[in-house]
């Protein structure tokens, strides 16, 4: 939720707490077996449950033991590339979406009015306190009030539209909404790093218009926020599970659960076995190289 | 949008400049508030629309073809019988997991702290950051694939009949802990990092223990971070659906997988606008928690150099 500010981390801080224990008595040998005994505990909780599903999807044949079937099965079931697909696509949008409206607020928030700020802040907030199921509820009927009442006026074409199970626009609406309040964080907190004024007046003053100036000189030098404000909103997109499936479309998650109930338990543990990994190197990705921390979480 | 006119020669004359500069000024706020427009514009539609459809429903009632009449019956029908059960469920067991990961993620990160492994710490921080925004099905499928009835632990260690089921209330707390605690984690770091060795020193000079200086002195300086994150991790818990409809079915009453019920119609037609009316119960919880939490992370950043 809205623990962005509160969870960044500032690595040059980190010599206070250590140093202290220099002046005091010394009182090592309680808190490091605390210490050992609490690390021991919470790397067998957060590993258990990966060791766990990794056993379950090899070891699920019960004649043959260890077996890779699980794994070989992802490449012929039926269904998963179509839902890769469409999680894939409406991700590649969103996150398009997200930076034609978020990029240009940003910007001119660095270089507006407080007020202008306070505005936008509270605009981006506002997605953290409707929960997404209760969004979904508004769209749901939303859409019920549409094809009872709109059948014979020209919005009827627009309605389908919307709703077009190839791609749809209205998962894709739902998606930016609930990426904008941590993407808005990260790119704002990268525009806040850059003295966009100096940058723009340089390049205006080189003779740059000031379109010209955001693209080639603002923009790049906002690259890594846009990085991971993109593998967030990405992250968010794959894994979404709550609006999807209850307006009826089948992304991935909605796959995963799907097939799970369908009876191929140990290949759709696999898979998502396999999803979770790639998205935690996506995220590892972003939390290395961007030395500090950018996330709050909102689980779906 | 920006601080210069373009067109301006770099040598204007000086009676000209004042004037000059607040036309740019003028100039400079018009394009600023058109840069944001499609923001603005977006956010109305997309979730402005949604979210008053949500509001209007819950006071109304709807059927094809007839005018919907304004009755708060939904919401006293979202109050009551099987519909409360849920929301107290809901409330029951994000406060149950938030409070547990607290008091683990406080203690996780403290023993991060004052580690001297510098490596341990990045490791630590950088698996919070990724966890912490995990969940939803995968998170679930984890679980069920070790601890759930036919998990690799459960057939292996016979939980089953020592009376352990994942698919019930400390089954979820279990599975919840897994991002709330590395949030937590994130949470109530730069607040320890916040502590001054000098106030350790300062009340072990004036003979204080161990104990006492938790107790008078750090416990104190901590208490709005922890409030903050402690209410932080309630609002992901109440709104998260996705792992425990991936998981539990309806085994444990949660005001999330019953507004989806009856979004899907399972339950009885006119079900949907008492759907509604949960989630504006639900947004209403959440907008005190967010009203709670924003005063508390200003508290807590006082502190934080």
């Amino acid at each position: 939720m809205a623990g962005v500010s509160s969870t960044l981390y500032d690595p040059t801080t980190t010599e206070q707490g250590r140093s202290g224990r220099r002046g005091g008595r010394s009182k090592r040998p309680r808190p490091r077996l605390g210490r050992v005994a609490i690390l021991l505990i919470a790397g067998l909780y957060f590993i258990g449950p990966l060791a766990g599903s990794f056993m379950f999807t090899v070891d699920s044949d019960p004649v043959t033991g260890f077996s890779w079937s699980a794994y070989s099965q992802i490449f012929s079931v039926s269904g998963l590339w179509p839902a890769l697909q469409l999680s894939l696509l409406l991700a590649a949008a969103t996150i398009v979406l997200v930076f034609l409206l978020l990029i240009p607020t940003v910007i001119a928030i660095r270089l507006g009015t407080p007020r202008l700020r306070s505005v936008v802040e509270i605009v981006c907030m506002l997605p953290l306190v409707v929960p997404s199921i209760a969004l979904t509820s508004g769209i749901n009927i939303l859409l019920r009030w549409g094809t009872d009442n709109l059948a014979s006026t020209p919005f009827w074409d627009t309605l389908l539209a919307i709703q077009n199970a190839q791609f749809p626009v209205i998962l894709l609406l739902a998606y930016v909404v609930m990426a904008l309040p941590l993407a808005f964080r990260t790119l704002d907190a990268g525009m806040r790093a850059l003295d966009v004024r100096t940058l723009l007046e340089a390049a205006q003053n080189n003779g740059a218009g000031r379109l010209r100036a955001i693209v080639f000189v603002v923009l790049p030098n906002l690259r890594g926020a846009m990085l991971n404000a993109g593998m967030l909103t990405l992250a968010l997109v794959l894994g979404e599970f709550t609006v999807s499936s209850i307006l009826g479309y089948t992304p991935f998650a909605v796959w995963i659960v799907n097939g799970n109930a369908a009876g191929d338990g140990p290949v759709t543990t696999a898979v998502s076995l396999v999803s979770m990994v790639l998205t935690w190197a996506l995220l590892l990705v972003i939390s290395v190289s961007g030395g500090r921390r950018s996330s709050a979480a909102k689980p779906a | 949008m920006s601080t210069i006119d373009p067109t301006a020669p770099a040598g204007a004359a000086g009676s000209d400049r004042p004037r000059r500069r607040l036309r740019s000024t003028l100039r400079q706020a018009a394009a600023g508030r058109i840069a944001v427009l499609p923001l603005l514009i977006f956010v109305a539609v997309a979730f402005g629309v949604p979210a008053l459809a949500m509001a209007y429903g819950a006071f109304t009632t709807y059927a094809p073809g007839q005018p919907s009449t304004y009755t708060g019956g939904n919401l006293s029908a979202s109050l009551e019988g099987g519909y409360l059960i849920a929301l107290e469920g809901s409330v029951k067991l994000s406060a149950t997991a938030a409070l547990i990961a607290t008091v683990a993620g406080l203690l996780l990160a403290q023993a991060v702290v004052t580690s001297r492994f510098e490596t341990l710490r990045h490791v630590v921080l950088s698996a919070s950051g990724v966890l912490a925004n995990f969940g939803g099905v995968p998170l679930a499928f984890a679980f069920v694939a070790t601890l759930g009835n036919a998990g690799v632990l459960t057939t292996r260690l016979h939980l089953t009949d020592a009376g352990w089921s994942l698919y019930s209330f400390w089954g979820l707390v279990l599975v919840y802990l897994y991002f709330l605690v590395p949030l937590m984690v994130l949470s109530v770091i730069p607040a320890l990092d916040g502590l001054r060795r000098q106030w350790r020193e300062a009340a072990q000079n004036n003979g204080a223990n161990l104990v006492q200086y938790w107790r008078y002195v750090a416990l104190p300086v901590l208490t709005p971070s922890l409030l903050g994150g402690f209410v932080l991790l309630f609002g992901s818990a109440f709104a998260a659906y996705a792992t425990a409809a991936a998981m539990v079915g309806a085994s444990v009453p949660l005001i999330t997988l019953q507004i989806a019920d009856a979004l899907n119609g399972n339950v009885s037609a006119d079900a949907s606008n008492v759907a509604l009316a949960m989630s504006l119960d639900m947004v209403v919880i959440s907008v005190l928690v967010m009203a709670l939490y924003l005063p508390l992370q200003r508290r807590s950043a006082r502190w934080l150099v």
